[in-house]
């Protein structure tokens, strides 16, 4: 059994980033699961980053991490809130319903 | 390739021919690692395929508890706990929480499904390529990275360490990412909100603003005579 090294940690990043594309498309009318499949891709790439500073000893991967939570915390709350908003004036969440910005 | 010899913040040190223990180590490490990242996996392949969203939530909660373990293998211990108590304890019942409220007909929503299977089984087969295709031949230069690197002291612990790193090299990015969950909140208050028109609220200020001499009137009313 060989040592678990960084492109361990790259590999699964990077299945999981896939994972959470495919979740975009897969679900293009649920605007919840597509938000979800985000927070999948924004944790993909947040084990890249600890990977990388663990490897290389270098904190500042681990600070940025804690950035990335952040925002995708904020981005989360923003994305419900309209969602919910939306939700109030249509009684749907469908993709496909939200386009009265068209014109 | 680098190997994993450099983790956990530890200087490099010559590859020694590994003793007993150390090998039984490195099969402890290498199990938690299968462990934890396939059933992350597993439970991110469910996010995106289960048919009821309150257990698509249920898995992503799985998902960031096995990357919260996986960020503990790593030595991340700080960004552990925090993954749990943000992502678990705020994000996921936030989820939940609008999963739970909105009454939505999600079997109606996953109607048309399989349309763009074919499309998004392309891309995504294509990403994977060219992701493990990257990443196979990666190599470090660890030279060339070195003089931009913050070190963590082997002496502290990495709260401690990464204390000291965020307040002196990044503090004004951290004001700002304050300032980001401040236009969050406010914002998601402002979308929520919302005053119906026909509904008697307390309205504090008119009731202070109020004075008996605007609304009080007195009269002089006549015996035999009604107030006209």
């Amino acid at each position: 059994m060989t040592m678990i090294g960084p492109t361990h940690f790259l590999f699964l990043s990077a299945i999981l980033f896939t994972l959470g594309v495919f979740g975009i498309f897969l679900n293009r009318r649920n605007v919840i699961v597509i938000l979800m499949s985000i927070e999948l891709i924004l944790l993909s790439v947040t084990i890249n980053m600890v990977a990388f500073s663990s490897l290389h000893g270098d904190l500042t991967g681990q600070v940025f991490s804690m950035f990335i939570l952040t925002v995708a915390a904020a981005e989360a709350a923003i994305g419900l809130a309209i969602l919910v908003a939306f939700f109030r004036n249509k009684s749907t969440i469908a993709i496909e319903d939200i386009s009265t910005l068209k014109g | 390739m680098v190997t994993a010899g450099k983790r956990n913040w530890l200087p490099i040190s010559k590859p020694t021919r590994p003793t007993g223990k150390e090998r039984q180590q490195t099969m402890i490490e290498s199990l938690f690692f299968y462990v934890l990242s396939g059933v992350l996996v597993l439970s991110a392949l469910m996010v995106i395929s289960a048919q009821n969203p309150v257990h698509a939530v249920l898995f992503l909660i799985l998902a960031f508890f096995n990357a919260a373990g996986l960020f503990v293998l790593l030595g991340a211990e700080f960004l552990a706990m925090i993954l749990v108590i943000v992502y678990v304890g705020a994000v996921a019942v936030l989820f939940l929480f609008v999963v739970m409220m909105l009454d939505i007909n999600f079997a109606e929503l996953r109607r048309g499904m399989g349309r763009y299977l074919p499309l998004s089984g392309l891309v995504g087969t294509v990403m994977l390529v060219e992701f493990f295709w990257i990443f196979s031949k990666w190599t470090s230069d660890t030279a060339a990275v070195a003089p931009h690197m913050r070190h963590a002291p082997l002496e502290v612990s990495n709260t401690h360490a990464l204390g000291q790193v965020l307040y002196t090299h990044y503090a004004y990015i951290f004001q700002l990412s304050g300032l980001i969950l401040l236009v969050a909140m406010i914002g998601a208050i402002t979308l929520t909100l919302r005053h119906r028109p026909n509904v008697r609220r307390q309205e504090v200020s008119r009731q202070v603003d109020r004075h008996p001499k605007d609304v009080l009137r007195v009269e002089k009313i006549n015996s035999g005579e009604g107030v006209s």
